[in-house]
């Protein structure tokens, strides 16, 4: 059965395959222990408060959604912008989008403090909410995406590809842009409010999406004792470059223009310098480790015939660590900084206003959060092996119409 | 023989008259109250034409006091822990200007906005504005997203971190669900004030007022015509339900 399964591979390698499941089967199995005992004793086991209300589960899950549109670009620069070395990748990329967005959405619900009501959330709409939005556009990402990998896996409907993949380029624009708004339409908190969430969450989504796709490139060109083109991984690691540099370019607009109100000297003050832990993730993690050294990476010439493929991998690790240091940052160093209820007075009380909020993520939000990626593996392990998802260059229709590539 | 006895109707009709003042005195008042004190029933709507609110006059809030609080635990069934992770509904805060130095108390509860962000964001509308302003929590449709209390400029809202017991029947909670200060709903369908306003002026402090903002000759429409009263980040423009005197 194992062997009729593998179809994808040159060779099975089934207890390899397997060692993988169940890792990642370990880590749910984790998560769903976490899931059941917070559902019986509540979130007072976690380090979440009144204070730090959406804490590391929210991390891992924005990340992995915000990830999982990115991934989708891959295909649509196939398939919208008829690029054909990227159409090869686009059944990999609409899959990897899948998974990714199952791992998020799934963090999201099972942190619910009431997550047996989820039916409610499926029929009670508040359409001014930008939540209630996303669940559409969540849900509607499912369904579109998979209806574009059908017409990109049978034959048949080879056409409609094009149309498809047009369609789930608009749908993940818009699912993107919900997705900052959640940031973006918070009028209560000094780190957000603004509509730069929108667009600079649709530039991390290509650099998260496309680092991640390329590590799954990578490890199943691998696993298959492929080697990928050195044309093809030079164009992708350049790509990640003008993602990462354009990731960069919205978040220092973003901090300057917080920088000009003097209403938000106080916040970025303390988010870019005082703030402990959170500065540090945010220039280490993010802007060194998950931006300039990855651009140095990708960006240094290659001497010879050396590819870099080891560069390029580490550039694209560093992205994703990156990416999940911004997400720590924008979701809880922003709550964790005390609200401007009296701008101007020092403020005290017994539900701690005008302090710093202490947050530190307890054994349950790890296994909440990490139960995620460990999603998105899982699906992606079990995709890759009963579909045809391992990109299949065709170099000779490439050098019939170059210009095309 | 009396002259009463020679009528033989006199003492019926004293019968009648005695009988007649006492029912008037028995139903009267209760004509009188229904009038004046008019409760709402379960089954009927709340009203647009009222609109609750509170005027807090921080000048005559004492410091120290915490009688509010106390009294808003005991109403609501909270516990009055004060933990991260305790639900706080009325807070006593003290704020201090920076540049002058200036000092004073206040409670902090739901504003009761008009235009209120935590039931904008609400995706299932559990977050909910009644037709007389009240802000509340429908229990049966919150999912525990907390996105309210993202939301919420007041940091008003607390999640209920952990199961609950000897909860008021009158006010039900829930593990797993955000809640806040309902004006003590349940007492203002009854027509009387919120737990903490009677707390309050039996305290003696009579800081806070509660009344119906849209009857221009309630205690609060009258109060809020004589004296300057502000909201709380008026900047937001959210037209709080709660103003404050004296900051």
């Amino acid at each position: 059965m194992s062997q009729q399964l593998c179809i994808n591979q040159g060779e099975c390698r089934t207890s390899l395959f397997l060692i993988l499941l169940a890792l990642g089967g370990v880590v749910v199995l984790g998560t769903l222990y976490a899931f059941f005992t917070l559902e019986h004793h509540g979130h007072v086991l976690t380090g979440m408060s009144n204070q730090i209300v959406w804490g590391l589960p929210h991390v891992f899950a924005v990340f992995l959604i915000v990830a999982a549109s990115g991934a989708l670009n891959v295909a649509s620069i196939g398939s919208v912008f008829g690029k054909e070395v990227y159409k090869r990748r686009a059944p990999l990329s609409g899959m990897l989008a899948l998974t990714l967005l199952a791992g998020g959405l799934a963090v999201l619900v099972l942190d619910l403090g009431r997550p047996d009501r989820l039916i409610v959330a499926m029929t009670h709409y508040n359409f001014k909410s930008i939540f209630a939005w996303n669940m559409i556009f969540y849900n509607g990402f499912f369904a579109i995406v998979g209806l574009y990998l059908i017409t990109l896996m049978d034959r048949k409907l080879k056409s409609w590809s094009k149309p498809a993949g047009f369609a789930a380029f608009i749908w993940r624009l818009i699912l993107t842009t919900a997705t900052g708004s959640i940031f973006g339409f918070i009028v209560a908190r000094s780190g957000y409010d603004a509509a730069l969430y929108a667009p600079m969450f649709i530039i991390f989504s290509f650099a998260y999406g496309l680092a991640i796709f390329m590590l799954v490139q990578a490890s199943m060109y691998s696993w298959n004792r492929l080697s990928l083109d050195a044309g093809i991984e030079r164009r992708m690691k350049n790509l990640l470059a003008v993602f990462v540099g354009a990731s960069l370019y919205f978040t220092v607009v973003l901090h300057l223009t917080n920088l000009y109100f003097a209403k938000q000297w106080d916040f970025e003050r303390w988010i870019l310098l005082e703030g402990g832990l959170y500065p540090a993730l945010f220039w280490v993690g993010q802007i060194i480790l998950g931006g300039i050294l990855p651009l140095i990476l990708l960006l240094a010439p290659r001497s010879g015939n050396h590819r870099g493929t080891g560069l390029n991998i580490l550039a694209a690790l560093l992205v994703i660590l990156g990416g999940l240091a911004q997400m720590y940052v924008t979701i809880i160093g922003v709550q964790a900084f005390p609200m401007p209820i009296f701008p101007g007075h020092e403020v005290s009380s017994t539900f701690y206003d005008g302090v710093v909020a202490d947050y530190a993520p307890g054994v349950y939000e790890w296994l909440l959060g990490l139960g995620g990626p460990a999603i998105t593996f899982v699906l992606t392990v079990i995709g890759v092996r009963v579909f045809k998802f391992l990109p299949q260059d065709d170099f000779h229709a490439m050098e019939t119409h170059p210009q095309r590539h | 023989m009396s002259r009463a006895t020679d009528n033989p109707n006199s003492e019926r009709r004293d019968f009648l008259k005695a009988g007649a003042m006492a029912a008037g005195l028995t139903v009267g008042p209760g004509v009188l109250l229904y009038g004046v004190a008019y409760s709402r029933a379960p089954e009927e709507p709340a009203s647009p034409d009222k609109r609750w609110g509170m005027l807090i006059d921080t000048t005559k809030c004492g410091d120290g006091c915490n009688e509010c609080v106390t009294a808003c635990n005991t109403e609501n069934g909270l516990s009055g822990k004060t933990g991260p992770q305790d639900s706080q509904w009325i807070r006593k805060v003290h704020i201090r200007d920076l540049q002058t130095g200036f000092e004073l108390n206040l409670p902090m509860l739901c504003q009761h906005c008009e235009n209120p962000p935590c039931v904008d964001v609400c995706p299932t509308g559990a977050s909910m504005k009644r037709a007389d302003g009240i802000v509340l929590v429908d229990r049966h449709t919150c999912i525990g997203c907390r996105y309210c209390m993202m939301a919420c400029p007041y940091k008003a809202r607390s999640f209920v971190h952990e199961p609950l017991t000897d909860q008021n029947p009158e006010v039900p909670r829930g593990m797993g669900c955000v809640e806040s200060c309902t004006f003590c709903v349940q007492r203002v369908d009854r027509d009387e004030t919120p737990a903490c306003v009677e707390a309050c002026n039996a305290a003696g402090h009579k800081a806070m007022y509660f009344g119906d903002l849209k009857d221009p000759e309630s205690e609060i429409s009258q109060a809020l015509k004589i004296a300057r009263s502000t909201e709380i980040r008026a900047d937001l423009g959210l037209n709080t339900g709660v103003r404050y005197q004296g900051i």
